[in-house]
């Protein structure tokens, strides 16, 4: 078995604000291997960008934190290093991949720069030429000419700024890469680049990825493991032949897959889950998704659903439950 | 970049082209005679018209608008009512004293409002917040020449530390400095405070964070530059307003400024006196205004367009 790279067991976050606890993330479980992409997939609000803040410990200060369970990143519990030496780890051994690449990049410093500034963060015996170097290195990696590193973002197109976010992420060689939402933002062919790069760049630093989604077309594509978030809760895991293949799914992962559009039916209108996800500061009793569920039983009115597991593949449900 | 500059000082003809004509039509429609104070209260009607008709006061008035601004044009600056004096020296000789004032007013004002502001922004919420909250609140409620006064009575008349009247070295800039500051030092605690709230959310600071950069790194290298493009236009402006300021508090503390001279001038209705000092003034105003607008772009590069495309 290869080297756990990421172990987060049993984790709650929470967000306390003037009128209410949200409940971000409940009782999450999940481990990447080295060099293994994992993919994280849920509706907006199901706690997915929380998990990996927590992961890099940059959740909202005051406001965002970590209630329960551990992070173990390479080894370490993430909640016990201390904030100097989690500064070292950031960029270097974990980094990641914002969602927005338009906001994400300092408007008044060139890219240039800004990918120097990690790269000399985590290298101090680095001298000018070195840094300089290395992100000319960098910025030809992700496909932009070396010479337009004294350049603005505003000078950039989206797809070119979210590969100088990419550049930045991978200029220490992480061992974990937390990517939120990487090709949210951009349009379709610029997507396809985009995804591109990443499974190469992945496969010639051998990162381990954490993939944060909503698109089932970009899992399919490029990651080992899939699981399925709902309500700060996974609610599916496995493989990915388990999850886009197999037989027996949480009907949410069945009402995810049967939101898919297919272009060969005639459908006159798209399907969805009926509902809503619930209000993460009032959460339901028992199973989360039982007041959306259609074939939800009394059981899963009161109780936590246990996990079913079946070749690594992990569904948490009372229907499979004899 | 210096095709953009010229066209702002070609700018800056109409505008003060646009003053002087308000300035005069004031002049002229405020009641008064420029003879009789000048001549004294006591002189002959007959010599009164002689020395009207001398200085061509009974012209029409666009006739003695375009005779002044072409004279002006010249470089020749009529003698003024009350001392017969060119005005463009005695001007010269004061103005120093009031821009010597606004600067400092300014970079006092500069100088705390923003750091106070930054730290402000950095601890939001702690008592260091409340405390620089509530004071920029009542700072600017005060009066500036009520602060004046009352710093008078404080460090001068009670400790007698520094002088309350007069310019004779550096300790009689410090009081008039503060009285000329309060105000603008209040908003720009708040703006930088404000801008620097919105800035440390952004999402580019997350990604600094995410580098591994350090709090002061963050705050330093990437928050301040951007929260400062609010805060340098409102310097600019802000520095008209000290310079207006600074005409009030130098009544305040006996400063023989521009101020002084103005006021004065203005009762004795000695219209090339005012003309000439707020003239001035504007040009100043203006082109402290122009160098604001040039800094801009030294902090965002996104500006430099601008000035590109012309």
């Amino acid at each position: 078995m290869a080297d756990i790279i990421l172990d987060i067991k049993n984790l709650y976050i929470s967000y306390r604000t003037d009128d209410a606890v949200v409940r971000a993330v409940n009782g999450l479980n999940l481990t990447i291997e080295a060099g293994e992409t994992v993919g994280l997939v849920g509706e907006t609000g199901a706690g997915k960008t929380t998990t990996a803040l927590s992961v890099m410990k940059l959740l909202p200060e005051k406001i965002g934190s970590v209630d329960q369970g551990s992070i173990f990143l390479d080894g370490e519990n993430v909640m016990e290093i201390p904030e100097k030496k989690m500064r070292m780890l950031r960029g270097s051994k974990v980094a990641m991949i914002f969602q927005d690449p338009m906001t994400s990049l300092n408007p008044t410093q060139p890219v240039g720069n800004q990918i120097g500034e990690v790269v000399k963060l985590h290298n101090t015996d680095f001298s000018k030429a070195q840094v300089d170097s290395r992100v000319c290195e960098m910025l030809e990696v992700v496909g932009i000419p070396a010479g337009r590193r004294n350049e603005y973002p505003h000078q950039f197109s989206g797809g070119m700024k979210q590969r100088v976010v990419i550049a930045m992420a991978l200029a220490c060689e992480p061992n974990l890469l937390l990517a939120d939402e990487p090709t949210t933002a951009l349009d379709v062919t610029i997507q396809a680049q985009v995804l591109k790069l990443m499974i190469e760049l992945k496969q010639k630093m051998n990162t381990a990825m954490l993939l944060i989604t909503h698109d089932l077309g970009i899992v399919a594509k490029i990651c080992d493991k899939v699981g399925i978030m709902y309500a700060g809760e996974i609610i599916e895991f496995g493989s990915i032949e388990q999850i886009f293949g197999g037989e027996w799914h949480h009907p949410y992962t069945q009402g995810l897959f049967g939101a898919i559009p297919n272009l060969r039916r005639k459908d006159k209108r798209l399907h969805s889950i009926e509902g809503m996800m619930p209000d993460p500061a009032a959460l339901p009793e028992g199973c989360k998704f039982h007041t959306r569920c259609s074939c939800s039983l009394e059981k899963c009115k009161t109780d936590i659903p246990p996990c079913m597991e079946q070749n690594g593949h992990q569904v948490f449900c009372w229907k499979y439950a004899e | 970049m210096i095709k953009y500059i010229l066209k702002r000082l070609l700018m800056m003809i109409p505008v003060i082209l646009g003053i002087s004509f308000i300035i005069f039509a004031i002049m002229d429609l405020t009641p008064g005679d420029p003879a009789a104070s000048a001549l004294g209260e006591g002189s002959s009607v007959e010599a009164r018209e002689r020395w009207r008709e001398e200085r061509g006061l009974n012209d029409p008035f666009f006739v003695r608008y375009g005779r002044f601004i072409l004279d002006a044009l010249r470089g020749e600056f009529p003698d003024s009512y009350s001392t017969n004096e060119p005005v463009n020296e005695e001007v010269l000789y004061r103005f120093p004293t009031t821009l010597k004032l606004a600067l400092l007013g300014t970079a006092l004002s500069v100088v705390v409002g923003v750091s106070v502001g930054i730290i402000s922004a950095v601890k939001q919420y702690s008592i260091i917040d409340s405390v620089s909250m509530i004071t920029a609140m009542l700072l600017t409620s005060i009066p500036a020449f009520w602060m004046g006064l009352m710093l008078i009575l404080l460090f001068s008349l009670k400790l007698n530390w520094l002088p309350a009247t007069g310019i004779d070295n550096w300790k009689s800039y410090i009081l008039p400095m503060i009285a000329v500051a309060i105000n603008t030092m209040a908003s720009l605690i708040r703006l930088t405070r404000s801008s620097m709230l919105e800035v440390i959310r952004a999402d580019y600071i997350r990604t600094a964070k995410a580098k591994g950069a350090t709090q002061k790194q963050v705050i330093f290298k990437h928050a301040l530059r951007n929260a400062l493009l609010p805060v340098i236009t409102q310097i600019g402006i802000n520095f008209g307003i000290q310079l207006g300021g600074a005409i009030i508090i130098e009544q305040v503390f006996a400063i023989p400024g521009l101020g002084t001279l103005m006021i004065n001038s203005v009762r004795l209705k000695d219209t090339p006196m005012v003309m000439m000092s707020i003239t001035f003034v504007a040009i100043a105003a203006g082109l402290v205004n122009l160098v604001v607008d040039l800094l801009y772009t030294l902090i965002d590069p996104r500006t430099k367009s601008t000035f590109v495309k012309n």
